[in-house]
């Protein structure tokens, strides 16, 4: 991104009606966009809601959601709360972290996957559970996280 | 051809989780190989998630399911004649016949799985909008009273009289007052919101307006996690349609608006997702004010959680003695119960009040998916007391839990076979608040930290009685003084834990990994 997304944003703040209710809206609008929210962006973001820069960056920083650094081209989001535990999702989070080459909240040195935690998917009765690019996955195991991790790369 | 045979094929998360696209495309590649002529509707599941995806075939004598299917057994199930419901391996007769779906009580959750989620007609004829007819022939008054003589307590965790609260919103005077769904849910061993959400999104938008027309709100607001880009989907599509349809009489607008959250869990809690509804960083807030009085954008605000919402139309549907008829002691109605975690048939389970923890998990459940002995169940969310085994006749009531040490909360179940190490689960109650904490306070948000690394020494064995003193004292003090429930709860799965669980905190000492 040569402008850094800045045009972009105060774009996204207008179609919002610049209004300061709409902040995360905002954020989410721009990180779905360019694929994170670039530090260049938050000066004109606070200009059009009319709030400080601190104001946003404190917004920005507190939402596990919201990343100020590319990531990679896949995420994955593989579930690590109490029900996912209850049948082994460590040790595939162990599995995982191998595969990929990659500690959770690292990207992987080809920038193909960004691996991170996720704190319940809604899907534990179906557990273990990740996310993979908004795709859900249930009854995972390592062979089935080999496969998914396979179909993302030749995608 | 001949008139078309109509397939139910869900396209709820989970049941997309474990491939039901894929099933999808199988039935309906196959029936154009074999000139078969079929109709498939994606409808949403219903709550037998262990047998995702369902699959289900209308014949004149009910509709027949089979699961769970996989995209290979397709033609396999053609070659049955599972279109004229015929018999194969994976098909267990008439979905309502299936005990797991048979003995429940299915209120909130009547309609969901029935149909395809968005068609409004659909809705109608299996029920829907006649607690809305109903609400509009009323006062506010009247219908915060049925909703009070409900019973109804909020289903998000704390179990507060709905009806009460909702007074409180009419009695207070303002120029715009909101409705705010709570779909924030962050549980762990929850999803009934998402299920709803998905399956039968017109309930929630059903039971938004009525609660607007109660306490004099036009404006409403669902605050819906990023986790469930599914429900998001859904509850998108259905205020389209259901705006299109313009359902309310002229001067009764209701306007509806889905913000979507950012993953942070203290966002479930209420006042946290006020804050964050106005766009701003989601810090709990100092009560009073309460939101009822004093909430978003500082305009009285009625917050309910999903199922809450959601139930409010069979309520004005059927009446409140109907529904208060359902239930034990003070709890009312009926509970939408998620069994998850290491169980062999995990899902939602709508049962009134009562019913023992035994009767879900094991008549309901089947035990453990590993076939080991059940240890400990988590009960209502990360927040929520670990139970042993040995309780497992305890009624799902609110107070009958309270009096045990535990909490029913949002309903869910989260099984643990033998395998489970409780210190480990302490400690990963106490991490987790460290990184959920929104950090106003202090016994929270530096409390959390000190237990994980506490805990880390008891695991390692160093000087264990001490360290077992310095964590309950710990406890108390996060108990005692946190603002919110995030810090104040914690200590519930820890001190289960240690409490139910004692010999996995005590350890020889460790000597140093060799890694
Ligand atoms: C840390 C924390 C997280 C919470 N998460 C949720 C949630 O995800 N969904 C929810 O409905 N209530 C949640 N609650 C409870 C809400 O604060 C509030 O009681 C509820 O939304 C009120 O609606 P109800 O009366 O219909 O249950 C949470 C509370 C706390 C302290
Ligand atoms: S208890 Fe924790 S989450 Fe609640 S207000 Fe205090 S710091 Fe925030
Ligand atoms: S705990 Fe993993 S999906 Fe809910």
């Amino acid at each position: 991104m040569s402008d850094n997304g800045a045009p972009l944003a105060a774009d996204i703040c207008v179609r919002h009606g610049n209004r300061p209710d709409t902040l995360i809206e905002i954020l989410h609008e721009l990180q779905d966009a360019i694929g994170y929210v670039p530090k260049e962006t938050l000066p004109v973001i606070a200009e059009a809601l009319n709030l400080s820069r601190a104001e946003v960056y404190g917004v920005l920083s507190f939402y596990h959601d919201f990343h100020t650094a590319p990531k990679g081209k896949h995420t994955i989001a593989l579930c690590r709360a109490e029900a996912c535990q209850s049948v082994g999702c460590e040790a595939l989070a162990r599995h995982a972290e191998q595969k990929l080459g990659v500690k959770f909240g690292e990207t992987t040195a080809d920038g193909a996957f960004t691996l991170k935690p996720v704190y319940c998917l809604g899907n534990c009765a179906l557990a273990p559970a990740m996310m993979l690019d908004g795709r859900l996955y249930g009854r995972l195991d390592a062979d089935k996280f080999d496969a998914a991790v396979k179909k993302a790369e030749t995608q | 051809m001949s008139r078309p045979v109509t397939v139910y094929v869900p396209q709820d998360a989970s049941a997309l989780s474990v491939g039901a696209d894929e099933v999808a495309a199988a039935i309906a590649a196959e029936a154009r190989k074999r000139e078969a002529a079929v109709r498939i509707i994606r409808n949403g599941t219903r709550g037998m998630l262990w047998l995702e995806p369902l699959v289900e075939v209308q014949t004149d004598k009910g509709r027949v399911a089979y699961g769970p299917v996989e995209a290979n057994d397709v033609a396999g199930l053609f070659e049955a004649g599972f279109l004229q419901g015929n018999d194969h391996g994976l098909g267990h007769g008439l979905t309502g016949d299936i005990p797991y779906f048979a003995n429940q009580e299915r209120l909130t959750f009547a309609r969901c799985g029935l149909a395809d989620p968005l068609d409004l007609q659909a809705y109608e004829d299996n029920g829907g909008l006649a607690g809305l007819r109903a609400a509009l022939e009323m006062d506010p008054a009247a219908i915060v009273e049925a909703v009070t003589e409900s019973g109804l307590r909020g289903r998000g965790g704390a179990g507060f009289p709905t009806g009460i609260k909702w007074k409180t919103a009419l009695a207070a005077e303002a120029d715009q007052k909101y409705i705010c769904c709570n779909a924030d849910e962050g549980d762990s061993g929850t999803f009934a919101d998402r299920i709803l959400m998905e399956g039968d999104p017109f309930t929630l938008i059903e039971g938004m307006v009525i609660a607007g027309l109660a306490v004099g709100a036009t404006e409403g607001y669902i605050y819906l996690r990023s986790e469930y880009p599914h429900a998001i989907a859904a509850m998108k599509a259905a205020i389209g349609i259901w705006n299109e349809a313009n359902l309310l009489p002229a001067g009764k607008g209701f306007n509806l608006c889905l913000r979507k959250g950012a993953g942070a869990y203290i966002c479930g809690e209420e006042s946290s997702m006020l804050d964050s509804l106005e766009g701003k960083r989601g810090v709990v807030r100092a009560k009073p004010p309460i939101p009822a009085i004093e909430g978003l954008f500082g305009k009285p605000t009625v917050v309910n959680n999903v199922i809450s919402l959601a139930t409010v139309p069979v309520i004005l549907a059927k009446g409140a003695n109907y529904y208060k008829n359902f239930g034990m002691g003070r709890s009312r109605g009926t509970l939408a119960f998620q069994l998850a975690g290491n169980v062999a048939r995990g899902g939602l389970i709508e049962k009134a009040f009562g019913v023992t923890l035994r009767a879900l998990v094991e008549e309901y459940g089947g035990g453990t998916l590993s076939g080991r002995p059940i240890r400990a169940m988590q009960i209502g969310g990360p927040l929520g007391s670990y139970v042993p085994a040995a309780q497992l006749d305890l009624p799902m009531d609110y107070e009958a839990f309270a009096e045990a040490g535990a909490m029913v909360g949002h309903g869910g179940i989260v099984v643990f076979d033998d395998s489970v190490d409780m210190a480990g689960q302490a400690r990963f109650a106490m991490a987790f608040c460290a990184i959920e904490s929104c950090g106003k306070c202090t016994p929270c948000r530096v409390g959390a930290v000190r237990g994980t690394e506490v805990i880390d020494k008891i695991i390692a064995g160093q000087n264990v009685a001490e360290n077992v003193t310095l964590l309950e004292d710990l406890c108390e003090v996060m108990v005692d003084g946190s603002l919110c429930a995030m810090g104040g709860l914690t200590p519930m799965p820890v001190l289960s834990a240690l409490r139910h669980f004692p010999e996995d905190f005590d350890r020889p000492p460790k000597r140093p990994a060799a890694e």
